[in-house]
């Protein structure tokens, strides 16, 4: 038979010459030969289909008037896009080239499914309009509130304090709001419902203030450490490794306190064990701007001279530093979505920055005065803190603004505002109290209940705690690009080439031979310089051998090329001596 | 001046009374589900973690018998039902689910050889080293009545295996010859042989009724086809083949049960050699069956566990073992894919889950999407290092890590051997033969 497969249900000749041959008995037998079957296996039928499949053309559309499914707009693809993917050309394996255009296709599939989710959304975001004629700048908090519906209207207020410069921040949800005076008064509440927590004293200076991962739980950073409260205002604990604080900023996903001292020194505290993660004294001095890049959970840190370095827990050194400006860096901020990163200097600058290519500046400012305080909102609207002023500018960032958007002055310096996430508020802690103004337009209107609900319920909150816990992502994961987990892992491949690369310009390793003491009258001086000699000689050449079968295959790679075809007459040719 | 500021209507986004779910909105937008790839890594990761916590594939064990199990066979249209043989003869009937015993008499004088039900499943054909066939109702006999078989064959020559047709009244038993018989009459339709001592398995295909498979003790697998004359065809190996199966979706493609410890799986369209060698026992492989969906396999072995392989691959995905489990005799693969059923030489059966994690019962909604999603995450993330460790280890009886390192010893020796005759001889003198025609010595027809 050779080399041919055989088929039960073909005619096989050597099995009926067999039958010929011997002597008949009484046994049933069929004649399979005339039976007609299938060939087993689909793979030509298969090709057949698949033949047939391409010459099917595609009807023109029966019903003019229908024009079929609707085509999903190209920026909201844009938007829900998750990167090019895998380019399945250079595959070479059929099955798996496959499995990846499957894969390829199941994602794009889901791409447009959330793209297309987007009618299902039943807010819609807030906006200020001007007449022809004016300008939104010139509309005072008091105009808007007046315009505003009554429920809106009672999301601005006004708190005076006298505990000296306020410093806010809201939970991650938006309903909740933290705040601490100086000179040591500490209160969180509900802002919405005003429904007040808790408020004391902790009779220390308060230097800043952030909650935890959720609004049950705050931490403030006092005279010299940082302690953490219930939101009965009871102290839960005293972290005095954490010492001289002057800026905290909680990563929510990583269960991690970021904080910098005055000390120079950046911590990074995990709340969920209670362990510190890093601990790196950064060399650049007194630390106190401080933000974190919510894309990717890298620390930015603004030093004096003009220098803005980014941080993991993971690495002593910074990642990345970038030199913004000739002057001290005030402020810094990064936008929800980690694309831009605007800082500010005291020579009045502002300066917008591609922070995913760390490149830029995208957009220059030069101000009137010069802004201490950063603040981006999730529709990217930036707020700027000058002394007693605070300006919010839009679409400042791809294209450049031409005027602020909204302007407020205070009777006292500000001393630290941030956006409401999920509203349109901006909470301004400035040195007489806390105030919230209306921003139209700058929050995001559709909240995501299984990420962050302004309406949770206990129970909702509790089994948030527990799912977000479970779905903690280690320190070690912070890094410039996060989505470098579910990349194909290229860089290692490079890395084993070059690791080759380097391996051909080693060093012969040296040998230290120490010969073993003998029996008296066995060796000598000069046999042991000589097996010396001779135990060195053979690693080189045992090296050298190595070496040179490691470059020859380098070079069998590169002789692989097609080479010129051999002529009949090419044997009477002078042999090339062989390397 | 046009204005308007964001302002939410709790009534919208709150459940109205306690009886109510909490209302649910959501938002794809990436933006608001930032580390998202960090995320779904570390859910793959507790996914992974939480398979193996719930990994208890131990089910329970049936015992009564009072010799090692020899032989079991699985009912065609019940899945409570299991019979099994044993060495001293005994036959007993058993309810899986009750885990009791229903009905057990003595069959045979020595070894049960073979049970197989009927296509109806209303019989039972049991063979014994007592040269005969024996059948019996499935009925368990009345009070007062004896358990006796309704038909008594005595074959003329020695009797090791029995298989029955899919779907005709007909079945085959293997000994020294191979036999075709008709389940009303007490002579052999048919009697085949090629030149062998004995046969001690035949496997009739599920699908392609007509063909039959043994395997022989001159380490033979032989193929015949019911309509012809004479034998197929027939595979010499290196070692003898303990036991074959044919695949019940593929019906060209049979695996083998071989004493070399590995498995293999053959195309009858070329057997030249194997399509597939699957590796992974320290010992004899000594029995081998199907999944119903062919895309699985479970072998037990005299090693002492049972391996789970998927058809394609060559390494095991599972292996089960517990303490005071004995060399294996038998396995099964129940018909809902669901179960298998192992016997061994220390008189139990013992019954197992064929997916170690898989919950039991009747799953919510939710909870089965929840179970899918995770499965996606295992599988998307299945090549990194952690979840690959994970996700491979396996717990090992001390005798069963030796004897792997022991053999991995004696491969790299031999590789390291053949490797050194390559380099002193002539280019080409030392073929590299693939391991997959190592093993089979010749195919004759």
């Amino acid at each position: 038979m050779g080399k041919q497969t055989v088929r039960y249900f073909k005619k096989d000749e050597s099995i009926e010459n067999t039958e010929e041959k011997s002597p008949k008995k009484d046994v049933l037998t069929f004649d399979v030969t005339r039976v007609k079957k299938k060939p087993w296996g689909r793979r030509v039928e298969d090709r057949k289909i698949s033949k047939d499949k391409k010459k099917v053309k595609q009807k023109s559309n029966p019903n003019p008037k229908f024009k079929g499914k609707v085509k999903v707009p190209e920026e909201l693809i844009e938007k829900y896009s998750k990167g090019e993917g895998v380019d399945s050309k250079g595959i070479k394996t059929s099955v798996h080239r496959k499995r990846i255009e499957k894969k390829e296709k199941n994602v794009k599939f889901a791409i447009e499914q959330a793209a297309k989710t987007e009618v299902l959304l039943t807010e819609c975001s807030g906006f200020l309009e001007a007449d022809s004629g004016e300008t939104t700048t010139q509309f005072t908090q008091k105009q808007i509130v007046q315009n505003v519906d009554i429920s809106a209207a009672a999301k601005h207020f006004d708190l005076r304090l006298n505990f000296g410069s306020y410093r806010a921040k809201y939970t991650r949800n938006g309903r909740h709001l933290l705040i601490g005076g100086r000179m040591g008064h500490v209160a969180a509440f509900d802002w919405v419902t005003k429904k007040l927590h808790c408020e004391m004293n902790v009779m220390e200076s308060v230097h800043d203030i952030s909650w935890l991962h959720i609004e049950t739980m705050f931490a403030v950073a006092q005279k010299s450490w940082v302690y953490i409260y219930d939101n009965q205002g009871i102290e839960l604990h005293c972290i005095k490794r954490l010492n001289k604080v002057s800026r905290m900023e909680f990563l929510p996903y990583h269960f991690l306190l970021a904080s910098c001292s005055d000390e120079g020194y950046l911590s990074w505290l995990d709340i969920s064990i209670g362990q510190i993660v890093g601990q790196y004294n950064t060399h650049l001095g007194r630390l106190s701007v401080l933000t974190q890049n919510p894309w990717n959970a890298t620390l930015c840190l603004g030093h004096a001279k003009g220098v803005v370095s980014f941080w993991s827990p993971t690495a002593r050194e910074p990642l990345a530093k970038m030199l913004c400006h000739k002057a001290p860096i005030l402020g810094i901020h990064v936008d929800p979505s980690g694309t831009y990163m605007a800082t500010s200097a005291s020579n009045r600058e502002l300066k917008i920055w591609d922070v995913r290519k760390l490149d830029g500046p995208v957009q220059e400012y030069k101000l009137i005065q010069a802004a201490n305080h950063l603040n981006f909102s999730q529709k990217r609207m930036l707020a700027l803190g000058m002394g007693n002023v605070v300006e919010v500018y839009r679409d400042c960032c791809a294209t450049a603004a031409k005027r602020a958007y909204l302007r407020h002055r205070f009777v006292t310096p500000i001393s630290n505002f941030s956006f409401c996430p999920y509203e349109d508020v901006l909470g301004v802690g400035t040195a007489s109290g806390f105030t919230s103004l209306l921003v139209p337009g700058s929050g995001e209107p559709n909240f995501d209940t299984l990420e962050a609900n302004p309406f949770q319920s206990k129970s909702q909150r509790r089994e948030a705690e527990v799912k977000s816990l479970l779905e903690k992502v280690q320190p070690e994961m912070i890094t410039l690009d996060p989505t470098a987990i579910a990349d194909v892992d290229i860089p290692t491949l490079r890395d084993k080439v070059e690791a080759k690369k380097n391996l051909l310009y080693l060093k012969p390793p040296r040998i230290n031979y120490e010969p073993r003491n003998k029996a008296k009258g066995k060796g000598g001086t000069v046999k042991i310089a000589r097996n010396k000699k001779i135990v060195q000689e053979e690693a080189k050449k045992e090296f050298v051998k190595k070496k040179m079968e490691l470059m020859q295959e380098d070079e069998t790679i590169e002789s692989s090329k097609p080479q010129k075809p051999v002529h009949v007459l090419d044997r009477f040719l002078p042999k090339v001596k062989k390397k | 001046m046009k204005v308007k500021v964001i302002s939410r209507n709790p009534d919208e986004y709150l459940r109205e009374t306690k009886l109510q779910i909490h209302k649910v909105q959501r938002n794809y937008d990436p933006n608001l589900h930032p580390f998202e790839a960090a995320r779904e890594y570390v859910r793959a990761l507790n996914a992974v973690k939480l398979e193996k916590v719930f990994a208890k594939p131990f089910l329970g064990s049936l015992d009564g018998h009072r010799d090692g199990v020899s032989s079991i066979a699985k009912h065609p249209k019940r899945l409570s039902l299991l019979i099994s043989g044993a060495f001293d003869g005994e036959v007993r009937v058993w309810d899986i689910p009750q885990k009791t015993c229903l009905r057990d008499f003595v069959a045979h004088d020595g070894i049960v050889r073979g049970i197989v039900y009927t296509i109806s499943g209303d019989h039972f054909i049991t063979v014994g080293d007592d040269k005969t066939i024996k059948t019996w109702k499935s009925l368990i006999p009345q009070f007062g009545e004896e358990e006796e078989p309704v038909n008594t064959i005595l074959s003329k020559t020695v009797v090791s295996g029995i298989s029955h047709h899919r779907k005709k009244p007909i079945f085959a038993t293997s000994g020294e010859v191979c036999q075709l018989w008709e389940e009303t009459r007490n002579e052999p339709l048919r009697t085949v042989e090629w030149g062998v001592d004995s046969l001690h398995d035949i496997t009739f295909n599920p699908v392609e009724g007509n063909i039959l498979a043994s395997c022989a003790s001159d380490r033979s697998i032989i193929l015949y086809d019911m309509r012809e004359k004479y034998p197929l065809r027939k595979v010499v190996m290196k070692l003898r083949t303990n036991k074959l199966c044919w695949n019940p979706m593929e019906p060209y493609i049979f695996t083998t049960a071989n004493e070399d410890y590995n498995l293999y799986t053959f195309d009858t369209r070329n057997l030249k050699q194997p399509t597939n060698v699957h590796v992974d026992h320290v010992g004899a492989v000594t029995y081998v069956d199907y999944a119903p969906t062919g895309k699985e396999f479970v072998s037990g072995s005299y090693d002492k566990t049972v391996r789970i392989f998927e058809s394609e691959k060559g390494h095991s995905r599972e292996i089960y073992h517990t303490k005071r489990m004995q060399r294996l005799t038998c396995v099964l693969w129940s018909l809902d894919n669901k179960y298998i059923m192992s016997g061994s030489d220390e008189m139990n059966i013992r019954i197992w889950k064929a997916r170690a994690s898989e919950k039991l019962g009747p799953l919510k909604p939710r909870e089965r999407a929840a179970l899918r999603y995770s499965d996606t995450l295992k599988e998307k993330y299945a090549s990194h290092p952690q979840i690959k460790r994970i996700a491979r280890h396996r717990q090992v009886p001390k005798h069963i890590y030796n004897a792997q390192k022991e053999l991995r010893t004696i491969k790299d020796k031999s590789k390291k051997k053949e490797a050194n005759r390559r380099a002193h001889s002539k280019a080409g003198e030392v073929p590299y033969v693939p391991e997959r025609q190592k093993h089979v010595l010749k195919e004759q027809q």
